[in-house]
């Protein structure tokens, strides 16, 4: 099949199956994955109860004041917005759209890739040319302009628009490494022997292909959580989301349209992005720390080793 | 040969998907140019007569009344030949063509010099890091550039805004692409300010764009390094920095190179943003101006355009492949 990346190596993760627990203890043992844990644990509290972190007069983010524009203070900790709004308790708030989009979209992307990638790897001939092709014309698309022009038809703000168009756009790149890894899996015996025994081919593919993909389509889904935080906070920024609705990007897009750089609040037009770039970083390192333990090669050598090597 | 056959055919094959997305998106969505077109051109609080409207909709290929299989059929031709139809956002009637041949200047300019600059310093850096395992710069390299690599382009430009653009002590302006005083032409001042004021928006991309090729680079790197032919060249006794460029960089960058091509989807929505925030009149801005005054021609343009550009690039790197290695030559 053409592939557009004809030596580009597929990641060679171990398809030997570890004791239950391993993944867990790698995780553990990984501090680029403990410092990316720690992140994503913060932000899924603060998710679940913005209240917690918020100082009780600023309950309701959306609360209009009557101090715009103010520097951070000790009442309002990041200032305030063009409508007086509390920016520390918006930014708070916030977390939990930004947090949806990533993990939702991420997901849906992610499933997507399996289902293509791994069915024109089992299925084979034409399926397989056919799902290949369609692969590899979406990696290849420019998809944040294509995104643009699918926000601006269907019209701006809608958050379901959002989420269905970055899951159209992000699962490309997946399937093509969920296809790698599942044809490297094809003729392997302990898929052979199920055959043997007669089981369907959706029992094949969900009992004993999948299992043995985890660690690829964990890390599968890291990548394209962290394509959505990027993508989503850009289109928002850019007045492509709501704009009643709180989350990072919405955020910027009206720091940016009250100028909040030239009237000197630089805690308002970059604490949203910071928190973006906060959770891209957890997505980004976990991914990494997943590309390591699946691929030993790449793990930081001990000294004694480094020494002999160089 | 066969390989290189099979490339072109991907070629037009991803061309044709993308104009014919570029077809169906707005006839299958809401909100139908037609009425967009209407309240553009009656916002000037002139009338717009049936048949006014009709010619303009004409140009853009829109036909309502028309089967949709001769609609198309035309687009294609229309898209083909170059007749791209005429802008009904802000510059109404101005041909697309004209427009943005004025933008396209100045986005190769800055994207592309600091696109090839990002990627040959990515891809140097991460040859060095994955040589030199666990040395002191591998130690840094990584984490450095994980993080880097997922900082949001416009944060990174607000954030160079913000330090170097505002206030007393700013020393780069943070907008447009000259100074606006000055009269183009080929002197010291003029190409002074051109280059003053790209820095800002070079430095953002370079920084967000460096980091993804740094680490496929490096691990690229460190695969090739188990092979048995590094071992070979090394058990020979051939110089290591033959060995680090010649063999072992050689082989690594392949997969870097076509990677470089698909990543450069990512970079220029990295670049829309970019733009938008320094107001850095390219093509990435005119996309957003042309989206925000729903500019339908030209935004269809636009997106043809950038999937040409990035189809041209795939296309260079699987020349290069072809010439680079010997495998893809002979597999066909």
């Amino acid at each position: 099949m053409s592939a557009i990346v004809t030596g580009a190596a597929a990641p060679t993760t171990t398809a030997t199956r570890r004791p239950r627990g391993g993944l867990l203890r790698a995780i553990m043992r990984n501090r680029k994955a403990m410092i990316g844990a720690g992140l994503l644990v913060l932000f899924v509290l603060l998710a679940a109860f913005p209240q917690l972190f918020v100082p009780g007069a600023h309950h309701d983010p959306q609360a209009i004041g009557d101090l715009p524009l103010q520097s951070p203070s000790g009442q309002h900790w990041l200032g305030t917005t063009g409508l007086g709004q509390d920016v520390y308790a918006q930014l708070i708030y916030s977390t939990r759209e930004s947090l949806v989009i990533a993990v939702v979209a991420g997901a849906g992307a992610t499933i997507l890739s399996v289902l293509i990638g791994v069915s024109a790897a089992y299925l084979g001939g034409f399926a397989d040319d056919g799902l290949s092709m369609l692969t590899d014309i979406f990696l290849v698309l420019p998809t944040f302009p294509l995104i643009i022009v699918l926000a601006t038809y269907a019209g701006k703000g809608n958050l379901t628009v959002i989420i269905v168009v970055l899951i159209l756009t992000g699962w490309s790149y997946g399937a093509r490494q969920m296809r790698a890894q599942a044809l490297s899996l094809r003729n392997r015996d302990f898929l052979e022997s199920a055959r043997v025994r007669g089981e369907r081919s959706s029992y094949i593919i969900v009992v004993e292909v999948l299992p043995t993909m985890t660690s690829l389509i964990v890390a599968n889904f890291l990548g394209a959580a962290l394509y959505s935080v990027l993508t989503a906070a850009g289109l928002q920024f850019l007045g492509l989301g709501d704009p009643n609705s709180l989350s990072w990007g919405t955020m910027l897009y009206w720091a940016q349209n009250q100028g909040a750089l030239v009237n000197g609040l630089p805690a308002w037009a970059l604490s949203p992005g910071l928190a973006v770039a906060l959770l891209g970083v957890s997505f980004a390192l976990l991914n990494y720390a997943f590309d390591e333990i699946s691929n030993p090669a790449l793990r930081p050598v001990r000294r004694r080793r480094a020494r002999s090597a160089s | 040969m066969r390989y290189l056959l099979r490339r072109l055919g991907f070629f037009v094959l991803t061309l044709w998907a993308a104009m014919t997305l570029n077809f169906f998106i707005p006839r299958l969505m809401p909100g139908s140019p037609e009425e967009a077109l209407r309240e553009r051109l009656s916002k000037g609080g002139s009338v717009v007569t049936a048949e006014q409207l009709r010619t303009v909709l004409a140009e853009f290929g829109f036909q309502p009344d028309k089967n949709i299989v001769l609609q198309y059929l035309e687009y294609l031709k229309a898209m083909v030949t170059g007749h791209w139809g005429v802008s009904i956002g802000s510059s109404l009637g101005v041909p697309v063509t004209t427009l943005i041949s004025s933008a396209l200047p100045w986005t190769l300019g800055l994207v592309g010099i600091t696109t090839i600059l990002a990627f040959a310093l990515g891809t140097l850096i991460g040859t060095i890091s994955g040589w030199r395992r666990g040395g002191l710069i591998d130690g840094i390299v990584p984490p450095v550039f994980i993080v880097t690599s997922a900082l949001p382009y416009f944060w990174v430009a607000l954030l160079f805004i913000s330090l170097f653009a505002i206030g007393d002590h700013a020393i780069l302006p943070n907008d447009f692409n000259y100074d606006q005083g000055l009269t183009p032409g080929f002197n010291g001042e003029f190409i002074l300010s051109v280059v003053k004021h790209g820095i800002l928006p070079a430095a953002t991309i370079l920084i967000t764009a460096v980091g993804g090729w740094i680490l496929t680079m490096r691990n690229n790197m460190i695969t090739t390094l188990a092979e048995d032919y590094v071992r070979m060249a090394r058990a020979k006794g051939i110089p290591s920095r033959r060995i680090m460029f010649g063999y072992a960089g050689r082989n690594a960058f392949l997969p870097n190179l076509s990677g470089f091509a698909m990543s450069l989807g990512f970079v220029i929505s990295g670049t829309i943003l970019v733009e938008y925030v320094f107001n850095y009149p390219g093509l990435g801005y005119m996309f957003y101006n042309a989206t925000v005054s729903t500019d339908y021609p030209l935004l269809q343009s636009l997106f043809l355009l950038v999937t040409l550009a990035v189809l041209i690039c795939v296309l260079l790197c699987d020349f290069a492949v072809f010439l680079l290695d010997p495998r893809a030559r002979t597999k066909g």
